[in-house]
């Protein structure tokens, strides 16, 4: 894993590095700023080293301070600028799956139980729909909807009066009249893939001889689905763990159209400001997030299933 | 073989909500090809009589109550002395009727022939009436022919940057899987680690290395690009898999001992026999990438102006203002929607047909 993160790291540089420009390049046409202030603003950053003097540098501030870099645009540690907005993201991305599962398994296990029945086919046509809206267009139609029904604080997670407001219940109660929408936008994009793999899954399982023989045996029906349903949810572990890193960067695009404080609209504002070690340490961050999500599935999948673990 | 085919066609067309998404892609690509002609207006040129024109009321009665066929009244545009907002009121004492083929503003068709007749639309100067289907942008300009327009950008985003990823999936698989040893450790090391990045950061961290002073035609390749930079991961890992079972075959040995070459045994005898497969996939990796495009270009990392696409046409409706004065702007999301849902459609009726054991799960 320690040589994959290094290469990940030199291609996290190199895509910064090939942007045109660089984050002195926004005020090489402002008329207030001189040539030899630009000349005093690239050197006090380290812009005039060569590339590899830069990344190298970076590196040995990773491995020995654990300093991942220091952003132009807000001048504080990139690390310290990333943890700050972890909380948010975690939270609603953690939010997001949380939903999505609770939809997904039971609309999977309903359809393949009744398969080409009337709601087996509602069930996939709807969550078609959901993978078919594009995230930021749901955000769109959901904030327009909001509005015509007279809704006034739309967007961000608090209303305009909670923002610094200390925790209390009516904080937690706006909280959660702001948090549905994000949740659905970017929970639903999902939704359909895991509904029809649980669907698939169970499908196999119903079909299966041991199914047969459980019933052979005289147990009743609802013993049966039971064990049916433990066994169609385990391959689902594997998806559990692909599943945070994609969440959490489809939450990138919806924040920024629902004004959410979270790293996404964080990092495209870095992207726009060629704000280099945010852009490197954020792109580092996710791989390193789907590296273990990876290990992770892997391990608890071995948890779960006896057969993996002998093999 | 043919028994196969034929199966296959059969199968497919027992799914009912394929052949529904197979019908629906066919009317938006006629619609997309004739976009030029079908649109009444020349998608770039603004209206200043019309901006923000809500979408025009296509009526089929006068105030007498008589019938006389589709018709629409000129607007005329007011200041509101109150609250000083644009108000757009109809001059009911005249009638403009809709008609077809009607001589309008000029466009080259095809980008070759220069004309000025369109499907539909009013014979009245711009100034007066419009007939604004879907309402007008805050230039004045015609957003059903801007939607039109724009379906060419991200109608074919899709087919050609799926070609391309498809196209490279197939050749890295093949070469990894049929060379296998050194060649195969390394290409699947470099799967692994490309893989190792969610798509949508990726997608809008190599969108802003395209330069911003590109022409928008360039910008267009540079986006199809880079959106079929990030899909064929899955393709190639998935063609390494078929060809491994593939080249134990008699008829690769026999291929070999006849003494053809490996290049040409793998474009001839084993990416042909992955075929099936890469449709499917392909199938499967277009709504993916229009979503991609429209997303990127809604961000305004991707596709230009003066070019058009469904996903920059959003981009005006970004602002709570924008939807709340303005939401016939959110019209182009539905063509987003419709293209995407039968590409889904066709794609997943298609793996049932083709694999009917469900061997190809989600790439």
């Amino acid at each position: 894993m320690i040589p994959m993160m290094v290469l990940i790291s030199i291609i996290c540089f190199l895509i910064t590095e090939l942007q045109p420009g660089d984050f002195v390049s926004q005020y090489l046409d402002n008329p207030r700023i001189s040539p030899a202030q630009i000349e005093l603003l690239k050197k006090n950053l380290g812009l005039d080293d060569p590339g590899y003097i830069r990344y190298l540098n970076w590196v040995k501030g990773i491995v020995t301070r654990g300093d991942f870099g220091y952003s132009f645009a807000f001048q504080r540690p990139v690390g310290e600028l990333i943890w700050e907005r972890m909380g948010w993201t975690i939270f609603i991305a953690l939010g997001a799956i949380v939903f999505q599962w609770l939809l997904a398994v039971p609309m999977g296990i309903y359809s393949a139980l009744h398969p080409y029945s009337f709601g087996d086919y509602t069930l996939t046509v709807i969550g078609f729909i959901g993978l078919s809206i594009p995230d930021f267009f749901m955000a769109l139609m959901l904030m327009y909807l909001m509005l015509q029904m007279g809704a006034t604080s739309i967007g961000g997670l608090f209303s305009p009066q909670f923002v610094g407001a200390p925790f209390s219940l009516a904080k937690l109660l706006d909280l959660l009249s702001h948090l549905w929408m994000p949740l659905i936008v970017v929970g639903m994009s999902g939704l359909a893939g895991l509904m029809r793999v649980m669907r698939g899954n169970m499908l196999d399982v119903v079909s299966s001889p041991y199914i047969t023989s459980l019933r052979a045996h005289g147990l009743d029906e609802k013993t049966v689905r039971k064990h049916a349903i433990k066994n169609a949810l385990n391959p689902m572990v594997s998806i559990a763990g692909t599943e945070l890193p994609n969440v959490f960067s489809g939450t990138i695009i919806t924040a920024i159209v629902l004004n959410l404080p979270t790293m996404g609209p964080f990092f495209y504002n870095a992207l726009l400001n060629h704000d280099q070690y945010l852009v490197m340490t954020f792109l580092m961050f996710i791989a390193f997030i789907t590296q273990i999500g990876n290990l992770l599935a892997d391990i608890a999948l071995a948890v779960l299933d006896p057969r993996i673990r002998m093999s | 073989m043919e028994g196969t085919r034929k199966r296959i066609i059969r199968n497919f067309f027992k799914h009912k909500l394929g052949v529904l998404g197979l019908i629906m892609l066919g009317v938006i690509y006629f619609i997309v090809i004739f976009s030029d002609f079908i649109a009444p207006y020349n998608y770039m040129t603004s209206h200043r009589n019309f901006v923000y024109a809500a979408p025009s009321k296509i009526r089929f009665f006068d105030d007498e109550g008589k019938w006389r066929g589709p018709f629409i009244y000129p607007i005329t545009r007011t200041r509101n002395p109150v609250t000083y907002r644009l108000e757009f009121t109809e001059d009911r004492s005249e009638i403009i009727p809709i008609k077809l083929f009607v001589r309008g503003e000029e466009y080259k068709f095809w980008g070759i022939f220069k004309t000025d007749l369109h499907l539909f639309g009013v014979e009245a100067s711009t100034d007066r009436a419009m007939i604004l289907l879907f309402g007008a942008d805050r230039f004045g300009r015609d957003l059903f022919s801007r939607v039109l327009i724009g379906g060419k950008v991200s109608m074919s985003v899709g087919l050609i940057g799926t070609f391309i990823s498809v196209f490279i999936g197939a050749i890295v698989g093949s070469l990894s899987g049929f060379y296998g040893g050194m060649t195969d450790v390394l290409i699947q090391r470099l799967i692994e680690l490309l893989r190792s990045f969610p798509r949508i950061p990726l997608w809008l961290a190599l969108a802003t290395i395209l330069p911003p002073n590109w022409p928008s035609t360039w910008v267009y390749f540079g986006i199809v690009t880079v959106l079929s930079l990030i899909g064929w991961m899955g393709v190639a890992r998935v063609v390494r898999g078929m060809v491994l079972s593939l080249r134990e075959k008699e008829f690769v040995l026999a291929a070999k001992v006849s003494g053809v070459s490996n290049m040409k045994i793998i474009t001839r005898h084993l990416v042909p026999n992955t075929i099936s497969y890469l449709i499917v996939v392909s199938t499967l990796s277009i709504p993916g990438m229009i979503l991609g495009e429209s997303a990127l270009s809604f961000l305004g990392l991707g596709i230009k102006e003066p070019m058009t696409s469904w996903g920059l046409l959003l981009k005006q409706a970004q602002s709570l203002s924008e939807l709340e004065s303005h939401p016939w702007l959110m019209i182009p999301g539905i063509f987003i929607i419709l293209a995407v849902l039968s590409f889904n459609f066709v794609g997943d009726a298609l793996r049932d047909a083709v694999d009917p054991y469900r061997a190809v799960e989600k790439v």
